[in-house]
């Protein structure tokens, strides 16, 4: 696995986007399929750096990639406030304007974007996530 | 990530290139929020130089649409909606919740 620690900060969410679509790309990803591994990536280190580190100034974001024969696999890595995304209830997309909810949207499109999403808070206080996906 | 800016009769159209993130979103909502703060509702916003976009963009369409259909004042739709943004808007369920078209003087002339 390729692994980067990355500052929990939104300014490195290019940075970010780039590893995981560098990494997607050299391993026979197509365009469209690298685009919506760096969107599901972004929303996935979005979340960490907001809510597992909403306190906190000097997070840090571990990410490895890493693939096995067909099927990539993301792992994010942080030491912060535990989030566990299946908390989240998923918007209902068949509301209205008014009643469309602005949360939650990142989550749901990680999920539709990947095959699989796996949220795992670790003995020693490290919150893992999961994001994997076989080769279209 | 810019966002330009220009007034036509009937509505503004807001251009943005590059990337929005979490990191350039406020930027993004910061000038969606000028146009309808200076009482203006009607918006066209031209996605010909958008690479990308995340769901913090998608948010800041929707909390300004919200504003701009109060009252039957006006809307936000879009203009040139590069393929991938257009994929993800449909993912998250948002395509019937903007109007688009291929080119931005259609979209002004809609209004």
């Amino acid at each position: 696995m390729k692994t980067v620690k990355f500052s929990a900060d939104f300014q490195f969410l290019d940075e970010i986007r780039e590893f995981v679509g560098q990494f997607a790309g050299e391993n026979g990803f197509s365009e469209k399929e690298v685009y919506s591994i760096q969107l599901a990536a972004d929303e996935a280190a979005s979340n960490i750096i907001e809510h597992a580190y909403a306190e906190v100034k000097n997070g840090e974001l571990e990410i490895s990639c890493g693939m096995e024969g067909d099927i990539l696999t993301i792992v994010l890595r942080d030491h912060g406030k535990s989030f566990n995304p299946d908390s989240v209830r998923p918007p209902n997309l068949k509301a209205g304007l008014s009643e469309r909810q602005i949360g939650g949207l990142g989550i749901y499109l990680m999920r539709k974007l990947m095959d699989d999403v796996k949220y795992e808070s670790t003995a020693n206080g490290d919150n893992l996530l999961t994001l994997t996906k076989r080769r279209g | 990530m810019e966002v330009f800016k220009k007034e036509f009769k009937h509505c503004d159209v807001l251009t943005v290139k590059g990337r929005v993130d979490s990191a350039t979103a406020p930027q993004f909502s910061q000038a969606l929020d000028a146009v309808t703060e200076s009482g203006r509702y009607k918006i066209v916003i031209d996605m010909s130089g958008l690479e990308y976009m995340s769901s913090a963009g998608f948010r800041a369409l929707l909390a300004t649409q919200r504003i701009c259909k109060r009252y039957n004042r006006g809307e936000v739709v879009l203009a040139i909606v590069p393929e991938r943004i257009h994929e993800a808007l449909e993912l998250a369920g948002f395509t019937e919740l903007f109007k688009m078209y291929n080119d931005p003087l259609t979209a002004v002339g809609s209004f």
